[in-house]
């Protein structure tokens, strides 16, 4: 009895330290360990820390050349002419105030790594992710400074990317997204509400 | 990822990609066809073997997955990489898989071979796993009915309003409702072994655009699954055959399709869709993102603009209702413009996060007057008129028509006109 109030102690105290997703190892023993080479294949999302970056540089006039042979077909010539498919790329500052909001790279997007990830991943449509991560960097360096962003001499490289503040960074709420059973936010609301059953 | 299988592997039907725009109007038809392959190929065998397509009695039968003749009418609507279901001709709360609407993220619909599909799991976990299809099947499985709407399902935007028909397949067809079999995201999670202080999972698809997305592992946890069954059969091509997530009551495009790939993560990781995209720019210029819960939103199915009246007398108004936060406890109807609500039959199953069908018996005058519907879920939270809805956004009634608005989660009690001549017209757009 003793030794056994003993352990159930122990285990009161071990349990909450590990959450319920921790509690347990695998009970099915299916699937195999993917090797680094596999996972390092597939594993292209950058977070917003842009911790994940690859080594390599980018130039505006690089990007200006790429831009003017691989995007300006689908997204015009300064980025600023296609409409509802591709969107405009390029202005809209200060207009998400107004009736007429133009959402693109520089006047919406909160974080530089989204439009990295994005091109990298999901560009050209024609031949898609066949940049290497030089001419990613030099195509995000020539959109940021078309928005105004970065100066002409910018250059981006994994340090420098992550660091730009976009001018939208603080436009969007909630702050710290989250979700939790028995709560909800709809709308506007500035974070989530418990669910009271009203009658 | 394995070379010693067979490659057949197409990613795009050769050329119809970069076509692009134009694929959309044979999407249906030509999905169908497809999707044929697929579901034969999984009824095979648990392997997926291709075998030969499937006819049910001699050569001149139709094959399998052909849909019936009676839906030959049906139309489809052009729109880019998108279909969307014809809410007006369907009974009961079941959509027919080949009647799912489709909206795929700029890629067109992939061509994957179940054999060489592989599902990997990573990030902050103990174990790293890649999973084929035939091991994912061999886990526990769920089956449940649920919805599955695109955050702008019910919202008619400028491109819309100006080149499609305005009938309730246009304005609510982003919505349908399937049961789906699959495995608990859960297990999937357990068996990597979560580390401490991971909270979000980055989820992405094989689509040629690799569409990805982030998810709240709170949520994983709660109902999410990874889903190879649609209503009994393999999950339709244009719908995310092999493998598709499903997390029941969110908006859409959380949904990854053809899912290749979960990283267990410790924040959002502020994909183009989740921070550009799928978000609600408010007119004082700060944006609402994340809103991840479809809210209790509902619409009268029949009568509905683009049908016509067979005459005055008794009329069922029917409908469907449903709630991203759980079961619909009620629906009203009001039969005149909104001055006066009556509560509509609901029609069981009444399933949590699915649609629920509503019946309400009617007889028409043969006068004008404007019909609609609103539900309220569980929580007693209620489907707000457009005025209420309006006033929600802190806007006027023009701006749900500016050129450049573009409203994600819209979710008005949505009202047709009748006319004396029996003719029906959408009241909104």
């Amino acid at each position: 009895m003793k030794s056994g109030s003993v352990f159930l102690l122990v285990m009161a105290l071990l349990v909450p330290l590990s959450s319920a997703v921790r509690a347990q190892g695998p009970a099915y023993q299916l699937g195999r360990t993917p090797t680094p080479e596999e996972i390092k294949a597939w594993d292209i999302a950058i977070g917003p820390e842009g911790k994940e970056l690859p080594p390599g540089r980018g130039t505006v006039q690089e990007g200006e050349k790429i831009y003017a042979q691989t995007c300006a077909k689908c997204h015009g010539p300064t980025g600023t002419e296609a409409k509802f498919l591709h969107g405009p790329l390029v202005g809209g500052l200060g207009s998400l105030t107004t009736l007429q909001p133009l959402k693109t790279v520089g006047s919406y997007y909160p974080y530089a790594t989204t439009i990295w990830d994005y091109v990298n991943r999901s560009m050209p449509l024609d031949q898609v992710s066949s940049l290497n991560p030089d001419g990613v960097y030099s195509v995000v360096a020539f959109l940021f400074y078309r928005n105004g962003i970065i100066k002409e001499s910018d250059t981006l490289d994994a340090t420098s990317l992550p660091k730009i503040e976009m001018p939208n960074r603080n436009g969007f709420f909630p702050a710290r997204p989250e979700w939790k059973p028995g709560y909800w936010q709809p709308y506007f609301t500035p974070q989530p509400i418990p669910r009271v059953k009203k009658p | 990822m394995d070379t010693k299988q067979r490659s057949r592997r197409h990613f795009l039907r050769d050329g119809a990609a970069l076509a692009g725009m134009a694929v959309a109007g044979v999407r249906l038809a030509k999905g169908q066809a497809q999707a044929e392959k697929s579901a034969a190929s999984v009824a095979g065998s648990d392997n997926g073997e291709a075998t030969a397509p499937f006819r049910l009695f001699g050569p001149e039968a139709p094959l399998y997955g052909t849909p019936s003749e009676n839906l030959q009418r049906m139309p489809t609507i052009e729109y880019p990489f998108a279909t969307r279901t014809p809410q007006q001709d369907l009974h009961g709360i079941i959509t027919p898989s080949g009647l799912h609407f489709v909206v795929n993220h700029g890629s067109p619909t992939p061509d994957i071979n179940l054999l060489e599909h592989r599902f990997l799991i990573h990030g902050m976990v103990d174990r790293p796993l890649l999973f084929t299809v035939a091991e994912l099947k061999r886990l526990p499985s769920v089956s449940r009915v649920h919805f599955l709407a695109c955050a702008g399902n019910s919202y008619v935007d400028t491109f819309a309003r100006k080149n499609l028909p305005q009938s309730v397949q246009e304005t609510h067809g982003a919505t349908s409702c399937s049961e789906w079999t699959g495995v608990p995201l859960s297990v999937l999670l357990q068996e990597a072994g979560v580390q401490k202080g991971a909270s979000w999972l980055l989820c992405e698809g094989a689509d040629l655009k690799k569409h990805s997305i982030s998810i709240p592992l709170t949520k994983a946890m709660d109902d999410a699954m990874v889903a190879y069954v649609q209503n009994g059969e393999a999950v339709r091509r244009e719908n995310g055959y092999p493998l598709r997530l499903l997390v029941p009551g969110f908006e859409g495009t959380r949904n990854v399709k053809w899912l290749r790939r979960i990283k267990v993560v410790d924040r959002p990781y502020m994909t183009k869709w989740e921070t550009g995209v799928y978000t609600n720019l408010l007119p004082s210029g700060k944006a609402r993102w994340f809103q991840f819960e479809i809210e209790p939103n509902s619409v009268i199915t029949r009568p509905s603009a683009g049908l016509h009246m067979a005459g005055r007398g008794f009329c069922e108004i029917t409908g469907i209702a449903w709630s991203g936060g759980g079961t619909i406890r009620r629906v009203e109807v009001s039969t005149n413009g909104g001055r006066t609500w009556k509560d509509a039959e609901l029609q069981h199953p009444v399933l949590p996060k699915a649609h629920t069908r509503f019946r309400f018996p009617w007889n028409w005058n043969g006068e004008e007057t404007v019909i609609q519907s609103r539900s309220t879920d569980e929580w007693g939270h209620v489907q707000p008129t457009l005025a209420e809805l309006t006033k929600i956004w802190g806007v006027t009634m023009d701006f749900w028509r500016t050129d450049t608005a573009r409203i994600q989660h819209f979710n008005a009690s949505h009202p047709w006109t009748i006319k004396p001549d029996g003719s029906l017209r959408n009241e909104i757009w």
